[in-house]
């Protein structure tokens, strides 16, 4: 169809790329940047601009696009809207043929969408708030090695959270005073331990010796407790080679569960140890560190839900999602979207909790939340609340920090854990009835009681709890 | 600082609701009223105590499908546990939808 002719030069962005009456197809994959432009950069230019750096587009035409079908493989800006209340951005929409991607790998999806055109010039700041993958991608990504409900069967954990608790002090303990710590915390009553993200095999604990103590702390707890219990080992290393050699080994001993930190390893080796643990029955604990880099600033970055996207098409069976107490509780709307995204099969659009697309995730399994950090006893009744069962609640220090030692803490948070289950199955407002109903379960555990006096004095998230409740 | 009271040897357990005061007829009514109310199917389970870490325990019966009676299950639960004296009997609730049991504990413990 020889019908176009070469022409040198630069040529407006808008006109090839800013196309308001496209109406995306069901196979497009969509997304939403907020975009502060350059001044004097009209939106639509900037929109555009946007949308042909992360496709087709570079700065001046090439005499080899005529060689291909760019109207069809072109990223198209179709819609623009304003940010609420900051008149200097706003959000573009834009959709890319799912052709533009290979099958299988958000490290290409990403590689396109926030690769150079993050340092574009056109742009002062640029924010990816979302991303609408359509089903026919879904399809072809591994997801979850084992999601939520194969969880629940291979532990036997049924009708409530699972509570969990990170190993301290993170750095310096030996392999069997570690171990040691571990068995206090599972006999106690938890379901897992997890190693701190810090821990992969330094010169006071290698990893084997850490492997090995562990998991004759956890095979002795569950032989007492006649329950099932886990501990995240952590095979995140420094090159693919050494980190499958470590989830070999952790296979080896029996670990129901090991655990990586996805986006300091990235994607690569994530979705590969996901299809590892597909293929050999493990559950995979997502940790996130880095995350907070490239998420935090509302201006410029990733938004924690696209990493959530991209991380549940990777594929892992638990990731942090934030407690929503305590310091995060501004965030408490945000953060429940994307523990839909991470759990539910089918997440519509619903822009007060920032979800600007449908998100249909088909059969793909789901990905179990994980709330960890400055939580304890007198937060459980709004975990439960706000969580719900199909999530794990991770009490650090707030097992750790017992009077009595992790046995005791473990126990405590185990009885508040299932006392506000009951309450809630029974129709109480576990949140506002809170104190009623840890009172009256603390008067069958003393190790409880002591829990509940020792953090009384944080008073301020108590309180902080309460409010949640009439926001 | 008071002294650290000592935890004792680590106790047999039975996951959900374990650590809480056994069950009273009235509290596992309301539980069975929750499942019922979500859309379960109640179920009983039953096994000798030593075989309580595997997978499957006995089946009572079969599931009590669509089920509206709390009292239909109470005497499930009860006949059950008559007819197998000294063994650990459960409750659970198929959730059809997630496909998953939405709730399990144990009823009479051995």
């Amino acid at each position: 169809m020889g019908q176009k002719t070469y022409q040198a030069g630069v040529k407006d962005y808008a006109k090839t790329y800013w196309t308001p009456d496209y109406i995306p197809l069901d196979s497009d994959l969509l997304a939403v940047f907020k975009v502060v432009p350059q001044e004097g950069v009209p939106r639509e230019e900037a929109a555009a601009a946007v949308a042909a750096e992360s496709s087709t587009g570079t700065w001046t035409t090439v005499w080899t696009d005529l060689l291909t079908d760019l109207e069809y493989y072109k990223g198209r800006a179709y819609r623009i809207e304003s940010v609420p209340g900051d008149p200097t951005a706003f959000y573009t929409f834009i959709a890319y043929p799912i052709d533009l991607f290979e099958e299988g790998s958000v490290v290409n999806v990403l590689t396109s969408l926030v690769g150079n055109v993050f340092g574009f010039k056109a742009v002062r700041s640029l924010r990816l708030e979302d991303i609408r993958f359509p089903m026919a991608y879904v399809k072809t990504c591994g997801g979850p090695p084992n999601g939520i409900q194969v969880e629940r069967d291979r532990l036997n954990k049924y009708g409530r959270a699972l509570l969990g608790c990170t190993i301290k002090p993170k750095l310096g303990l030996s392999a069997k005073n570690y171990g040691r710590a571990v068995y206090e915390c599972l006999r106690g009553g938890l379901d897992f331990t997890k190693d701190d993200e810090n821990i992969n095999s330094q010169p006071f604990m290698r990893w084997q010796h850490r492997f090995e103590f562990v998991m004759e702390a956890v095979q002795k707890a569950e032989a007492e407790t006649g329950e099932r219990k886990g501990h995240y080992l952590n095979v995140t290393a420094a090159t693919p080679e050494e980190m499958y050699k470590r989830a070999e080994f952790a296979k080896e001993l029996g670990a129901p569960i090991i655990m990586h930190d996805f986006f300091t390893a990235g994607f690569t080796a994530n979705t590969g140890l996901a299809n590892w643990c597909r293929e050999n029955g493990i559950l995979l604990h997502i940790h996130r560190a880095m995350h907070a880099v490239v998420d935090r600033n509302p201006m410029h970055g990733i938004h924690f839900r696209v990493l959530t996207k991209c991380l549940r098409l990777s594929g892992g069976d638990h990731l942090h999602s934030g407690t929503v107490v305590g310091k995060l509780e501004g965030d408490r709307e945000a953060t429940l979207g994307w523990v839909d995204l991470m759990r539910e099969p089918f997440i519509p659009e619903n822009r007060t909790r920032g979800l600007f697309f449908d998100q249909d995730w088909g059969a793909m399994p789901g990905v179990m939340p994980v709330a960890s950090g400055g939580i304890h006893v007198w937060h459980m009744p709004a975990l439960v609340q706000i969580f719900g069962d199909d999530a794990c609640l991770q009490f650090g220090g707030g097992t750790l920090g017992h009077p009595w030692g992790n046995a005791a803490g473990a126990h405590a948070n185990r009885v508040a854990l299932e006392a506000c289950t009951e309450a809630r199955n029974q129709g109480r407002q576990v949140e506002r009835e809170g104190r009623d109903i840890l009172t009256e379960a603390a008067k069958s555990s003393p190790e409880l009681a002591i829990a509940m006096e020792t953090w009384k004095e944080i008073k301020f998230d108590f309180d902080t709890v309460d409010k949640l409740d009439v926001q | 600082m008071a002294d650290a009271s000592a935890y004792p040897a680590t106790p047999l357990r039975n996951e959900t609701f374990s650590y809480l005061p056994a069950m009273t007829p009235e509290r596992i009514a309301q539980q069975i009223a929750y499942c019922i109310s979500r859309g379960w199917n109640p179920a009983v389970e039953y096994t000798e105590p030593e075989k309580s870490f595997s997978n499957f325990w006995y089946l009572w019966k079969l599931p009590l499908f669509g089920t509206q009676s709390v009292e239909h299950v109470l005497a499930e639960l009860e006949a059950c546990h008559r007819a197998n004296p000294g063994m650990h009997v459960r409750l659970i609730a198929y959730d059809n939808y997630a496909q998953s049991q939405g709730m399990a504990f144990v009823v009479y413990r051995a």
